[in-house]
């Protein structure tokens, strides 16, 4: 006989549709995830209620990572913005540098050289790398599962070697400049970087078997958490959350940019579109990333210029105007609005973090009926980091 | 074209405003507050821009208007279309557009608390979203200065020289003048 939850305990709903909770019955259980809590995704945090062990209703709270990017920017030149702007996502800094740069690029009338548009793509390749490592390791996390933390972060850190090597910065690189990029790849980058996707491959193969074949991940992680695909649209659910869902969603191939035209490849989909599914397009894409940076290396020129002559970056003015640059970061679509008055500073710059929706209108609806043990899981698995929800 | 051909369309019935193309994936179109909903959901709907890509606020503080910004992504034509509405910077006051999208509820909470503008009957719109017991004016308002407030509230750390930026990037590339 199938399950029957007992729902003679449950909140009555209000007029207004909102849950009708009495704390002071002893039904519901107030409890707080974060800000500081091994479940939760970077600072933020989730007020859960909860009935037993089952949650009624969840709310994200963010605010606790809030520096101010967009109205520091009001107030800084243009080439002021270009380091500021990578410190908006730590795990993945570079979208947010190719995004401003190529927003400025297009409001300014830039040409920017083709070999800076192959080094970039290659450089948020690697970063899409990084970001799906630190995924996985904080997935199996969730499920108690340490070691495969351990091991990315092991091979993470053989690719932030090439980051240094390339940048000269692990974290923010702040590589992707207005107009180009900084350099060349150094001599023998090609072969080192090889050994670590190499290193990397070794390992996932490894991942695959001690997470995607354990019987516990599996168990917890089949069935859980499913987004409906009719979500879609109305939560604005982009990036691997939409593909595991069978809607082959990748500005990569939907609204290529760069030198994705170039390069051959498929968006990787799942169907299933619950926890383990998501789990398994990201190692896909992962996968994928490695074998687009190999094609990267192969078809792009070997040398050129890399950057385009600006104008004083003192006195640079660039003429009114709005456009929008988007790209496929490894959490969904990545975007900047960027307005211009005519003037030396940007008149606004918004950013379009994929973790807005996911992390706070689409969780807020998955969350409810989950049973606490999996609320961690499920937030992982949307893959959010707050500091793009607060810009 | 496509866009410019969306435009000749829909002008008449929604008394479009100014069109601006800025690629040709990308439009911009300026559009009446009152007509707003009505277009979102004939695009939505009827023109396949089922995705809201992003809904901002840009402060033109001179002019006393808020710019919204509604961007919408029709990805199987592989195009974006950006409304612009401009709404008075007193009392500013827009409708809520949570009935089409489910997430705009989150945008309009984030521009209730940073720019002050109303959404009535958008869900929990009054709720904190990132500040807390905020009192000031709407921070990301143009005429917030964050150096006035900064330095009103915080204390500057002892033993350290702080120079503007500008100035200082004129002396090290010219020296000194």
């Amino acid at each position: 006989m199938a399950y029957q939850p007992d729902r003679s305990q449950y909140p009555q709903k209000k007029a207004d549709g909102t849950l009708d909770i009495d704390l002071a019955s002893g039904k519901y259980l107030k409890l707080w995830q974060g800000p500081q809590h091994p479940g939760i995704t970077g600072n933020m945090a989730i007020e859960l209620t909860v009935c037993g062990d089952e949650v009624v209703e969840g709310k994200t709270h963010v605010g606790y990572l809030h520096r101010g990017f967009e109205k520091l920017m009001e107030r800084r030149t243009f080439m002021q913005c270009f380091p500021i702007v990578c410190r908006i996502c730590v795990p993945e800094p570079d979208f947010n540098e190719y995004c401003y740069a190529a927003a400025v690029e297009e409001l300014a009338g830039l040409e920017v050289p083709e070999l800076a548009h192959w080094i970039r793509t290659l450089i948020l390749e690697m970063g899409r790398i990084n970001s799906y490592l630190m995924y996985l390791g904080g997935q199996a996390g969730a499920f108690g599962q340490g070691v495969i933390g351990q091991w990315t972060t092991y091979v993470r850190d053989l690719m932030l070697d090439r980051f240094e090597e390339l940048t000269g910065a692990r974290i923010y690189h702040m590589f992707i400049i207005p107009g180009g990029v900084r350099d060349n790849l150094p001599e023998g980058f090609a072969a080192r970087m090889e050994t670590t996707l190499q290193e990397i491959e070794s390992t996932l193969g490894d991942v695959e078997r001690v997470m995607f074949h354990n019987a516990v991940f599996k168990k917890r992680a089949v069935g859980v958490g499913i987004i409906a695909p009719e979500l879609l649209d109305s939560y604005g659910i982009t990036g691997p959350n939409a593909r595991a869902a069978g809607v082959a969603k990748d500005v990569r191939k939907d609204q290529p940019y760069l030198v994705y035209p170039e390069l051959d490849f498929e968006a990787v989909t799942g169907k299933d579109s619950d926890i383990y599914t998501r789990a398994d397009v990201r190692r896909r894409d992962l996968l994928l990333s490695i074998d687009l940076i190999r094609q990267i290396l192969v078809k792009m020129p070997k040398s050129g210029a890399v950057m385009t002559k600006l104008p004083n970056v003192l006195h640079w003015k660039i003429p009114r105007g709005e456009t929008y640059i988007r790209g496929e970061c490894s959490r969904g679509e990545y975007g900047y609005y960027l307005v211009t008055d005519g003037s030396g500073y940007p008149r606004r710059v918004n950013v379009r973090g994929p973790s807005y929706t996911h992390s706070i209108a689409l969780f807020e609806r998955l969350v409810v009926n989950a049973n606490i043990s999996d609320v961690a899981a499920l937030l992982v698995s949307l893959h959010t980091y707050p500091p793009e929800i607060e810009r | 074209m496509v866009m410019q051909a969306l435009y000749d369309t829909l002008k008449p019935r929604f008394l479009l405003g100014e069109f601006t193309k800025q690629r040709d994936d990308l439009a911009f179109i300026t559009v009446e507050a009152v007509r707003l909903h009505a277009l979102l959901r004939h695009l939505r709907d009827q023109e396949g821009f089922t995705h809201l890509v992003l809904l901002t606020a840009v402060d033109w503080l001179e002019d006393g208007q808020f710019q919204l910004t509604y961007l919408l992504n029709n990805r199987a034509k592989r195009q974006d279309v950006g409304l612009r509405v401009l709404i008075a910077r007193d009392n500013a006051t827009m409708e809520s557009i949570h009935d089409l999208w489910a997430a705009a509820a989150t945008y309009q909470r984030e521009l209730r608390e940073m720019f002050g503008i109303d959404f009535p009957d958008s869900p929990r719109l009054h709720e904190d979203f990132i500040l807390e017991g905020w009192q000031d004016i709407p921070p990301y308002r143009r005429d917030f200065d964050t150096l006035k407030y900064a330095q009103e509230n915080y204390r500057d750390r002892p033993g350290r020289e702080t120079r503007d930026p500008a100035q200082h990037m004129k002396q090290q590339l010219y020296g000194e003048d």
